[in-house]
């Protein structure tokens, strides 16, 4: 390593800068990091739409519900309960409904559940219920007071302080665009933060598959010293892709790259595959030795 | 050569089946919690957790295969929160609110109470005392909804009839308690997030509050209806006036923890002081419930003045004892 380099990684710019943007690194007790990533803003964003829809939803449904109930009776005591029941309904389906969600052992609503988002404690620690209460309280001056300021309507004076009202509670609005983790106000609020923790299945090893098809096909140190990690995990991805044209244009450009003079009547998947598995093996075993070859470009 | 497995596809051969196994685990335990485990399953999880988390820095140092490294990491996240984000169940936790949490946070919002205080009743008397000289006051601190028909060009004998209202059989006690409630609620809850902008609006809703308050005594006593006033303001007022000042309390926190945090970091300030604020919060939602029932049922329910202090003053007493009554300290 240079001395710059050294330098950086004193100052901690290093690990910073390679896991670049939008990663955070969460320690565990156990002393292995687990290289989280931060949600981005269009995920959350449609996760907060989805709650919203989900929300609107609730409360239409139970507005119809109560509707058709105090039609049907015709109990004057029944009207009473129906509007107990609506307006407590509406309160804790606003307030409640992303605590009870947050609280529970997913720590995401189902928005987030389905944008593969959950919250956790900012120090990586536990999330306890005041944190996920202070953080959703404090989406009353993030949503509705931006709402009321720019539903507000009026004159003069009225106008002026109006369009500064909605000015100042934009600021809570736009303010998780200019954090490094993307928090909120009510993040910051409860010292909580939202990354992305998606079920994930294991996929197959792609050096297992079409093992037998591609017996008896070699590859030299020379060829396979083509490429280095980045171009055996474009690989891993157009293989896992499987669209027929990109594997033909990827074969053609190896082949020649290569300089492949085997059995031209080799099926594309399969010399892909042959090749991703000799690649691979090549790389990791020189790994194990130390040398981490990068891309094609980096010759050690 | 190509006869030999790679070592990486050895390496998750022999371990694949532990990860599986951990993953149903995990399943189990996310959608049910931990009561749908059993006994040795419950073991079983941090056990396969740390193997889990060995076999990804193993992957790491000597694996390429990308979705292996993506998947383990994905495995032990969740792995992580399982294990280390121990929860308790609700009862417990209840317990644990109304015996220790909530006092505990209260007490330790003392200063910001007693400022919060003082300026409800500043604006309290400043309100009274500039409504009492010139009744056109009234309309600039109490808003026409709120209002609702008592305000100074009201004839006395309508002004009693608010005050000692019997329920019309459409408009129902629960109804109108359920009302207030959710209304109050929302305006503490807003109180509470205000203050992160550095206190000022939450202080600008104090004094708001107060004013209004004293604006609306000015206008009682101004008929000589002070005694019967207070009485039917303060059988509900106590607890709920005393729910506002809390939620003001709880944004003056944040709101002075983000502008002087001291030797802290502003966002590590902003967030001790807001998870503590928020258990006081908590418990203002259910004073103002209380506050509720109070106003929709009692104020209605009971008609006689000597009554509806009693009741005011005991429910003060009890607040303060609640909260600031000295308590051993478990540890």
């Amino acid at each position: 390593m240079s001395s710059t380099g050294i330098i950086a990684r004193l100052k901690g710019f290093g690990a910073r800068q390679a896991f670049g943007d939008g990663w955070r690194e969460l320690v565990t007790p156990e002393g292995v990091d687990l290289r989280l990533r931060v949600g981005t803003y269009a995920d959350r964003f449609v996760a907060l739409l989805l709650d919203f829809l989900i929300l609107g939803g609730g409360m239409v449904a139970l507005t119809i519900v109560a509707a058709i109930v105090g039609a049907v009776t015709r109990l004057p005591w029944m009207n009473m309960a129906l509007g107990v029941v609506w307006l407590l309904g509406v309160f804790l389906l606003r307030n409640f409904y992303f605590m009870a969600f947050e609280i529970g052992p997913r720590a995401a609503t189902p928005g987030k559940r389905a944008m593969g988002l959950r919250v956790i404690a900012a120090d990586g620690g536990r999330l306890t219920a005041d944190a996920v209460f202070a953080r959703n309280a404090m989406r009353e001056v993030e949503v509705f007071l931006p709402l009321t300021f720019f539903a507000a309507r009026g004159q003069g004076v009225d106008a002026a302080l109006i369009t500064l009202g909605a000015i100042w509670s934009g600021v809570f609005v736009i303010f998780p665009l200019f954090n490094r983790d993307r928090r909120r106000l009510g993040d910051l609020a409860a010292g909580t933060m939202v990354v992305k923790a998606p079920k994930r299945v294991l996929q197959p090893d792609l050096a297992d598959t079409e093992r037998t098809a591609a017996r008896g096909i070699d590859f030299t140190h020379a060829q396979l010293d083509a490429y280095g990690v980045k171009e055996l995990h474009v690989l891993e991805d157009v293989l896992r892709a499987g669209d027929r044209r990109t594997l033909a244009e990827v074969a053609a450009r190896i082949r020649v790259k290569i300089g492949w003079e085997g059995p031209a009547d080799l099926p594309d998947r399969t010399f892909l595959n042959a090749y991703y598995a000799g690649l691979r093996g090549r790389l990791e075993n020189r790994m194990l030795f130390g040398r981490r070859r990068r891309d094609k470009f980096d010759v050690s | 050569m190509a006869e030999l497995h790679l070592k990486s596809w050895r390496f998750r051969a022999e371990r694949e089946a532990d990860w599986r196994r951990l993953e149903t685990l995990l399943a189990k335990a996310e959608t049910g919690g931990a009561a749908r485990l059993k006994r040795d399953e419950l073991l079983e999880i941090p056990l396969l957790y740390r193997q889990a988390l060995s076999s990804l820095s193993v992957a790491r140092s000597i694996s390429l295969d990308q979705s292996l490294t993506a998947y383990l990491e994905g495995l032990c996240t969740r792995a992580y929160f399982v294990v280390y984000g121990a929860r308790t169940r609700l009862p417990e936790r209840l317990a644990a609110f109304f015996l220790r949490d909530w006092p505990n946070a209260v007490r330790a919002l003392w200063r910001e109470t007693l400022v919060s205080f003082l300026l409800s009743a500043i604006a309290t008397v400043v309100a009274y005392v500039l409504v009492r000289r010139d009744s056109e006051w009234f309309h600039s601190f109490v808003n026409v909804g709120l209002a609702a028909g008592r305000d100074p060009s009201a004839t006395t004998a309508y002004l009693r009839a608010t005050l000692y209202s019997k329920p019309s059989a459409n408009e129902g006690l629960s109804a109108l308690a359920t009302f207030l409630f959710t209304h109050n609620a929302q305006i503490a809850l807003f109180a509470f997030a205000l203050g992160f902008a550095l206190c000022l609006p939450t202080a600008a809703l104090m004094v708001l509050n107060g004013a209004m308050l004293g604006a609306f005594l000015a206008l009682f006593i101004s008929r000589d209806l002070g005694v019967e006033a207070t009485g039917g303001l303060m059988i509900h007022g106590t607890t709920e006036l005393f729910a506002i000042v809390l939620a003001g309390a709880a944004g003056f926190s944040i709101g002075w923890a983000v502008a002087f945090p001291g030797d802290r970091t502003r966002v590590d300030a902003a967030g001790e002081a807001g998870r503590r604020a928020a258990t006081a919060m908590a418990g203002v939602v259910v004073m103002l419930f209380v506050a509720g029932l109070l106003e929709g049922f009692g104020r209605q329910l009971i008609q006689l003045d000597l009554a509806r202090y009693s009741v005011a003053g005991g429910m003060l007493v009890f607040w303060l004892a609640y909260f600031y009554w000295p308590r051993r300290t478990r540890p």
